[in-house]
């Protein structure tokens, strides 16, 4: 069943129900009438947060950009304004590229988040920076300590151990790995 | 495609099992050396199926793998896939080539150039998403042994979107929340995902309306913890979270209305039982609330695992195959969608 937009005869993309003074009313709109609404709609709905938001925020937050940091993607062409109208990275390089933008754009969309601490490819095993994995995992184990979270804090003590200590012995005394009571 | 009736799509038989109605595990993963979808040419896009084609699916496919080109695919095809929420809308309607894999029992799928290369599926009737993820962890490493995916040392695997970065995995289950409805406590259970950093929609993802008091909770952040604590605290803690919450609402509504409850379970058995015509919106309003009642245990006539599989049935395009006739046809068709219902639960 297509419902139709509440003032035209296109079919409804965005549906609120809306509950005021304890009634609840349904609003369906097209996307031309959304956006006259002032709703602003992901760039692809497969984004639970809105990217397009988010990078334009993050533009606004910055300085004016000098000339040389205007890049485009070598390997793809994406550009930052192509970023900002589609909300969506171009290839594996863009990440490369933008790193600097793309940071706090993902800090902002992974709740605070900006380092993978999970699996990773077997054979991308000597690409992960090791000692900063360990430093991350390191301080995670003390925050899941002091908030006695130890069934995490035992987790991440495996996970530690497992990535080993072979070549990384120089490393091993800088950590300040706690015990677990 | 054959109209597939295994009990491990309905099964409700498992804990959390008068709330949960299903859980879904997806993983996000692109190919090193081509383009995301978005940007891609159409011929990268046909090796990029080509490639994804010749590698190997392990376990979860053991039992066969169908492929579907999308592009050629006919309309019922995809209607049904979208129904079991195998394939997504966008997937469902583009133009650019794009496929998906079947597991033989329907519950696992890979879209090949959704929003990323790859969206791997998999899907349980009920509570089941340790199960569901383990799993997920085998059919990745499969992949990973012909293909190699798009990885960073910071930012973990590359998705188009960086609201999938890092993990690349999704957990979700469809939430049954009669009660949350009834006593008007929605806006506190969104509120409440919200600072959970949870994502909630309707029955068919983002956007969709709340049929059935349907809602499906996903996890949002992907990135800076590890796949085992993003299971332990979505399945572990928040999932029963909100099934408690239902529960809670469930027994108060009980408590203060058991004749209105016990009523209103009872005569939407009774239209079920006996209307000539239904719409969608009534069969799923109907067996929303006969749902209820079997859960709480005020309707032992009718099966938990029955009901599942009629809020399947009812839609669209299973509808139309269940009666053998084109999608387009059976579009809004009450009279066939009622005697269905009525055969169903005369069984």
């Amino acid at each position: 069943m297509t419902r139709l937009c509440d003032h035209c005869d296109q079919p409804a993309t965005v549906h609120e129900t809306v509950i005021k003074t304890g009634v609840a009313h349904e609003v369906h709109l097209c996307a031309d009438h959304a956006r006259a609404h002032g709703y602003v709609l992901p760039a692809t709905t497969g984004a639970a947060v809105s990217i397009t938001q988010i990078l334009q925020a993050a533009q606004q937050s910055q300085p004016r950009a000098p000339e040389r940091t205007i890049r485009t993607c070598p390997s793809c062409g994406m550009t930052i304004a192509n970023l900002q109208a589609v909300g969506l990275l171009g290839c594996p390089d863009c990440y490369k590229v933008f790193e600097e933008l793309l940071s706090g754009v993902i800090q902002r969309a992974q709740d605070g988040a900006s380092i993978h601490v999970g699996r990773h490819p077997a054979q991308a095993a000597t690409l992960i920076d090791r000692a900063a994995l360990r430093n991350r995992l390191a301080k995670e184990l003390r925050e899941a300590v002091s908030s006695e979270e130890y069934e995490r804090a035992a987790r991440l003590r495996d996970r530690l151990s497992s990535l080993g200590t072979a070549g990384d012995d120089d490393l091993g005394a800088t950590l300040d790995t706690p015990t677990l009571p | 495609m054959k109209a597939i009736d295994r009990s491990v799509f309905y099964d409700s038989d498992t804990p959390l099992g008068d709330v949960v109605l299903s859980s879904r595990v997806r993983l996000a993963r692109n190919i090193t050396g081509y383009p995301f979808v978005n940007r891609a040419a159409p011929d990268q896009l046909l090796e990029v199926m080509h490639r994804v084609q010749s590698s190997q699916l392990g376990s979860v496919f053991e039992h066969g793998t169908r492929w579907v080109n999308l592009q050629s695919s006919d309309v019922s095809d995809r209607g049904m896939l979208f129904e079991r929420n195998l394939i997504s809308k966008p997937f469902s309607e583009g133009t650019h080539p794009r496929c998906v894999a079947l597991s033989a029992d329907g519950c696992a799928s890979i879209m090949v150039n959704e929003e990323d290369h790859l969206r791997a599926q998999i899907y349980a009737g009920g509570f089941k998403l340790y199960a569901l993820v383990e799993s997920m962890t085998q059919l990745d490493r499969s992949l990973e042994r012909s293909l190699e995916f798009a990885f960073h040392p910071r930012f973990g695997y590359l998705t188009a979107c960086p609201t999938n970065l890092g993990t690349g995995i999704r957990m979700s289950v469809m939430l049954h929340l009669p009660a949350l409805r009834i006593l008007d406590e929605l806006e506190k259970m969104r509120r409440a995902a919200k600072e959970l950093k949870l994502a909630v929609r309707g029955l068919h993802g983002e956007g969709s309306d709340a049929h059935a008091e349907l809602f499906q909770i996903s996890n949002q952040i992907t990135l800076g913890r590890s796949e085992e604590d993003l299971l332990e605290e979505f399945a572990g803690v928040i999932v029963p979270r909100f099934v408690e919450y239902e529960r809670q609402a469930r027994q108060r509504m009980l408590e203060t209305d058991a004749l209105e409850t016990t009523d209103r379970a009872h005569r939407a058995l009774g239209v079920l039982r006996s209307a000539r015509i239904l719409t969608l919106e009534a069969a799923f309003k109907y067996l929303s609330r006969l749902r209820v009642g079997v859960a709480l245990g005020i309707i032992d006539s009718v099966a938990m695992s029955t009901v599942n599989r009629l809020l399947l049935e009812v839609q669209p395009a299973h509808l139309a195959r269940i009666r053998s006739i084109p999608a387009s046809a059976a579009d809004d068709d009450r009279a066939a969608r009622a005697t269905h219902v009525r055969a169903t639960l005369d069984a």
